[in-house]
């Protein structure tokens, strides 16, 4: 398991565990975790699993690809930080992992 | 007043049901006209993930959303089936028995014996820009959707977005406007490349100006937009003078018109029917695919099919109250071959 803590815009901490090979929005769901839509069901067609990376993790979740790129035109509240959680594959070197959510998906 | 159009089906939507339900409709000799907000027919499939592939369409083990979209078109051709794109329906009236009549904002009339409500997740509509204090400007001087070029006469424009419809209205609003800002927020479109050509040359000419960053704030009188406060990628900020802003950030689904017409929706969103017809709490209107609700509902293609072939069932008796209903098969119903125009040749 995986841990990856989601904190909302107020600051609330929500904790969960991910399977490796599922992808960071499918385990928000999984667990409930407000502030994450997902219209699209992960097809990177929505945007509306936007997330903000903390900064400690940028560089391990990496970039977004130029598909995932064209998407996150279309999110609320862009920051040099944002990704789409449906593109973000669960690894064991993601354990820990932060991210935020925003104010609201769309 | 313009008459109303005359036809046996009207239906609200053109995604993937809606355009099936011309076919099940067809094949029991009803005439439809389908209605869609979009400037094209596929709904969701042609308008979310046109390129992504489908797995659980019955008897096809893939296919791409559009390429669905495409074959359900060829499919539904026989029929001849009258497309209104570009036109939300906005209301929905029962004038009589059996009689209903359909408006959209265009000032379309429809006068129909049966409705059908296709309308999925709702009506594609612009998304709202994440600029603070946008609301008050906009259909004043912020607008979605251009209707009239000549507006823009003169104007200094702003136009944001770096997809499609950004690139089609700098281009032909350049030699209209007095003065045209497009502003994206990263250096890669999405837009095709051919747009994006015609735009870089723009600018090379001195045409137009270009802007990479994003809006952070408004400022404007009495829905008269001034300027916007832009931050650029590099983290300088500076205004831009502006009479008219126009952000192009894709469709998001809402509900819309639907909400209006008179239905209990079920959980705010769906309409309730019942499911040995689709038919909805006014005898006469059926609610197919996305848009309704009964225990067990699943929002899939297949389920959306199978609806659309019992509601037919059903129109039927509205549409000739007279006639008696013959159930056939496609595969052997000579009568039904003929009106697919794939009817065998007659045997001597
Ligand atoms: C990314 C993604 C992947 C999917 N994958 C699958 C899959 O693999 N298999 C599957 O079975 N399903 C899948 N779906 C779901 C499937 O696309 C929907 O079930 C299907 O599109 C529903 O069809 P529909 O015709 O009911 O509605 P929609 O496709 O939503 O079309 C409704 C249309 O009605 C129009 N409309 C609404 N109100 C009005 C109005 N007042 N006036 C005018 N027009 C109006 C809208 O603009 C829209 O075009 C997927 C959906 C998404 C987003
Ligand atoms: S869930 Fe739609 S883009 Fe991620």
């Amino acid at each position: 398991m995986v841990r990856i803590t989601f904190i909302d815009i107020e600051g609330t901490v929500r904790p969960v565990d991910g399977e490796v090979g599922s992808t960071v929005m499918e385990t928000a769901i999984k667990h409930g975790v407000p502030g994450i839509e997902a219209e699209c069901g992960g097809a990177c067609a929505c945007s509306t699993c936007h997330v903000y990376i903390d900064e400690a993790w940028r560089e391990k979740v990496g970039p977004a690809s130029p598909m995932e790129e064209d998407m996150l035109d279309f999110a609320y509240a862009l920051k040099p930080n944002s990704r789409l959680s449906c593109q973000i594959k669960v690894t064991e070197g993601l354990n820990g992992l932060i991210v935020r959510t925003p104010e609201r998906q769309a | 007043m313009d008459e109303p159009i005359k036809t046996d089906v009207v239906i609200i939507g053109a995604g993937p049901i809606g355009l099936f339900a011309v076919f099940e409709l067809g094949l029991l000799d009803m005439k439809a006209h389908l209605v869609d907000i979009l400037d094209k027919v596929g709904g969701q499939c042609a308008e979310l993930y046109p390129e992504k592939p489908i797995y659980d369409i019955p008897g096809i083990p893939f296919t791409s959303a559009q390429g669905l979209v495409d074959a359900l078109k060829e499919q539904i051709k026989p029929f001849n089936p009258q497309y209104h794109l570009g036109e939300m329906v906005e209301t929905v009236t029962k004038v009589g028995d059996n009689l209903f009549r359909v408006k959209t904002d265009q000032g379309k009339e429809f006068e129909s014996k049966v409705v059908v409500i296709a309308a999925g997740g709702g009506s594609f509509q612009p998304k709202r820009p994440p600029i603070p204090g946008i609301e008050p400007y906009e259909n004043k001087s912020v607008f979605y959707a251009v209707r009239k070029i000549e507006a823009f006469r003169g104007q200094r424009v702003l136009i944001i977005g770096g997809g499609d419809s950004a690139l089609d209205w700098t281009l032909n609003l350049a030699p209209i406007a007095g003065h045209l800002t497009l502003l994206h927020r990263r250096s890669e479109f999405r837009a095709s490349p051919d747009s994006v050509n015609k735009m870089m040359a723009l600018f090379n000419e001195g045409k137009i100006d270009l802007v990479f960053g994003q809006a952070t704030s408004l400022a404007g009188d009495g829905g008269q937009i001034r300027k916007a406060v832009v931050k650029t990628t590099d983290g300088s900020v500076f205004e831009i003078a502006c009479d008219a802003i126009l952000p192009f950030f894709g469709l998001t689904m809402k509900l819309g018109p639907v909400a209006d017409w008179g239905f209990e929706l079920k959980n705010n969103e769906l309409i309730p029917v019942d499911t040995a017809a689709f038919e909805t709490s006014t005898l006469g209107i059926f609610a197919i695919g996305d848009i309704n609700w009964y225990p067990g509902k699943l929002k899939l293609i297949l389920s959306g099919f199978h609806e659309a072939a019992l509601m037919a069932q059903k129109a039927y008796h509205y549409v000739y109250p007279e006639k008696r209903l013959v159930f056939q098969y496609t595969t052997s119903s000579t009568s039904l071959q003929k009106k697919l125009g794939v009817a065998p040749a007659k045997v001597a």
